[in-house]
């Protein structure tokens, strides 16, 4: 042992760092090559799917009347933009303008929901969750309004909001807002003991515990919840704007279908598509960004 | 309340799980035990045989069914930071950065950022983690976050330190070095001590005292001073003696719980 104390302690230091730094090079070319291979099964997927599309409207097998392919309906995009606004005559703007508004509208309106949603069920949670009579006072009526349909609320959205975005971020918020509360009770009764243990032996206060514990603790968990439901809260906001708000990608899905035109049902599908995989990219950032600590993070964002 | 280093005396103190109820169990019964003021005292007994028990209550995270515990004149009524504790596992909170974890205790005195973080630099580099400051305790090894969790109990400068079994789930090499980081705390702050472990050894490198508990419901079965030098050399003959003493009194016990443990899982 010819080691003094102090050259003990910073080896391994140096030895970690620089095998951390060994290891994440490796791990940045095993992530980039997993993610190139996704990247080339996804195009060879959706060449396949529309190849196939495509090669049956060549050879006469679809009728591009009832089942156009891609570059028909894509291509009349420039000819539906009548369709994309509920106001009559609105056609100076340009459709691609107009299709990227319908796309913001409703996605705003998912974003809005669940926004609210997230913060309404986390406070309400936590109240159920830290206080019996809130418990018993609440649990029972959530419980019970939980399993009813968003969409059974419609009419009674529209009847109290009028049309407009609010029914339609109404009924998103209803979709997500009883599921993240049970997720929010749930999770705060899987708090470690010793972390709120660790908090009163320094000396926390009651809602020092809550603020700087039990938060922290439950909200990565309560937005998994919230990413799990966004398709579900994607699907509500379309119905919603087509039966209730006239605007926005549910409000083109009946405009296709009140005029039989399948270019225009196709387009929309599309939109509706892509807009709920940006929307879940989003999220997924979000997430990332939030919480950064959640074991496996890495992994599944990448 | 600011390190002032109070004794801890425990006067008849019983402990039975879900009381009144058929599944009720003794965990401890007439507990007497007193802790001087800067004393490092090392609780041992067999596996279950309540010495968790009697660190919870008194630290106060759980009421004694009978008897009482007292810090300095005080009763102990309830947690307070004048009795910091250092649990089993590290429960660093994920979320915050190290240096935020060893300040918890700081912010829920309202200091600000500024002080929190001088403060945090110099209890990491007191355990040698002033580089690890930034980092999320995920990214810590084993003996780290115990470091980390000994210098968040330290920050609020308690008159007493209650430590259960923290190096347990430690290496043997990692396990003397974090001795040693304990012993050099110690010594600075000379911060009343008591400390939970089943591992004789640990009790002998680190105690003042040893005191040595029964089989459940646990009592006092007998007290050891321990008269050795410190740094101490696990290869004294007085160790070895001290050793011998030591695993004479805790056969019998041992022997107890493991028949009570059989028992139970029949």
């Amino acid at each position: 042992m010819s080691l003094s104390d102090g050259q003990l302690a910073t080896l391994p230091h140096r030895a970690l760092a620089q095998g951390a730094a060994r290891s994440r090079r490796v791990f940045t070319r095993t992530v980039l090559l997993a993610r190139l291979r996704r990247v080339g099964w996804t195009v060879a997927s959706l060449s396949l799917f529309i190849g196939g599309w495509e090669a049956s409207w060549a050879l006469g097998v679809l009728d591009p009347l009832i089942m156009p392919p891609p570059h028909i309906f894509l291509a009349e995009i420039a000819n539906q933009g009548q369709f994309f606004s509920s106001t009559v005559g609105e056609s100076s703007s340009g459709s691609n303008f107009s299709a990227v508004q319908a796309m913001l509208s409703s996605a705003g309106r998912v974003l809005a929901g669940l926004f609210i949603g997230f913060v309404t069920s986390l406070v309400v949670g936590l109240a159920i969750s830290l206080s019996g009579i809130t418990r018993n006072l609440a649990l029972p009526t959530i419980t019970l309004l939980a399993p009813i349909s968003p969409i059974a609320w419609l009419p009674v959205a529209v009847l109290f909001f009028g049309i407009g975005n609010a029914p339609a971020i109404f009924t998103v918020f209803l979709g997500v807002f009883f599921i993240m509360t049970l997720a929010t009770i749930s999770a705060v009764e899987q708090v470690g003991a010793t972390y709120v243990n660790v908090a009163r032996t320094l000396g926390a206060t009651r809602s020092q515990e809550v603020r700087h514990v039990i938060i922290p603790a439950v909200m990565p968990q309560v937005f998994v919840v919230l990413r799990i439901n966004l398709f579900a809260a994607w699907m509500v906001v379309l119905i919603a704007e087509a039966i209730g708000v006239g605007t926005g990608l549910g409000q083109l899905i009946i405009a296709a279908r009140n005029t039989f035109n399948a270019d225009l049902a196709f387009l929309a599908m599309t939109l509706i598509g892509i807009t709920g995989y940006l929307l879940d990219v989003v999220l997924r950032q979000m997430q990332r960004r939030l919480f950064p600590w959640q074991p496996g993070m890495q992994a599944s964002a990448a | 309340m600011s390190g002032e280093a109070k004794e801890i005396r425990c006067a008849g103190v019983a402990k039975t799980w879900a009381a009144e109820t058929p599944r009720a169990h003794k965990a401890l019964r007439d507990v007497d035990l007193e802790v001087g003021a800067q004393e490092f005292v090392v609780l041992i007994g067999p596996s279950g045989c309540g010495k968790s028990t009697l660190l919870t209550v008194i630290a106060g995270l759980e009421a004694p069914t009978a008897g009482a515990v007292y810090c300095g004149e005080e009763t102990v009524t309830g947690p307070g930071p004048d009795r910091s504790f250092v649990f089993q596992e590290a429960a660093l909170f994920p979320w915050a950065t190290v240096a935020d974890n060893v300040a918890f205790g700081l912010r829920l005195r309202g200091q600000n950022k500024a002080q929190r973080r001088g403060r945090a630099q110099e209890l990491l580099e007191r355990v040698g983690l002033q580089e690890a400051a930034a980092k999320r305790p995920a990214e810590l090894s084993g003996g780290m976050r115990q470091r980390a969790a000994l210098a968040r109990a330290m920050a609020v400068e308690p008159d007493v330190l209650l430590m259960d079994e923290p190096f347990a789930a430690l290496d043997v090499q990692t396990r003397a070095r974090m001795q040693q980081y304990l012993l050099d705390t110690w010594r600075a702050t000379a911060a009343t001590t008591l400390f939970v472990t089943h591992h004789i050894d640990e009790a002998i490198a680190l105690a003042d005292r040893i005191v040595v508990m029964t089989a459940r419901p646990g009592r006092i079965k007998a007290t050891v001073p321990v008269e050795l030098e410190r740094p101490r050399d696990p290869r004294d003959p007085a160790h070895h003696e001290l050793q011998d003493h030591l695993v004479d009194l805790l056969r019998d016990e041992v022997d107890k719980a493991f028949v009570q443990q059989e028992g139970a899982a029949r």
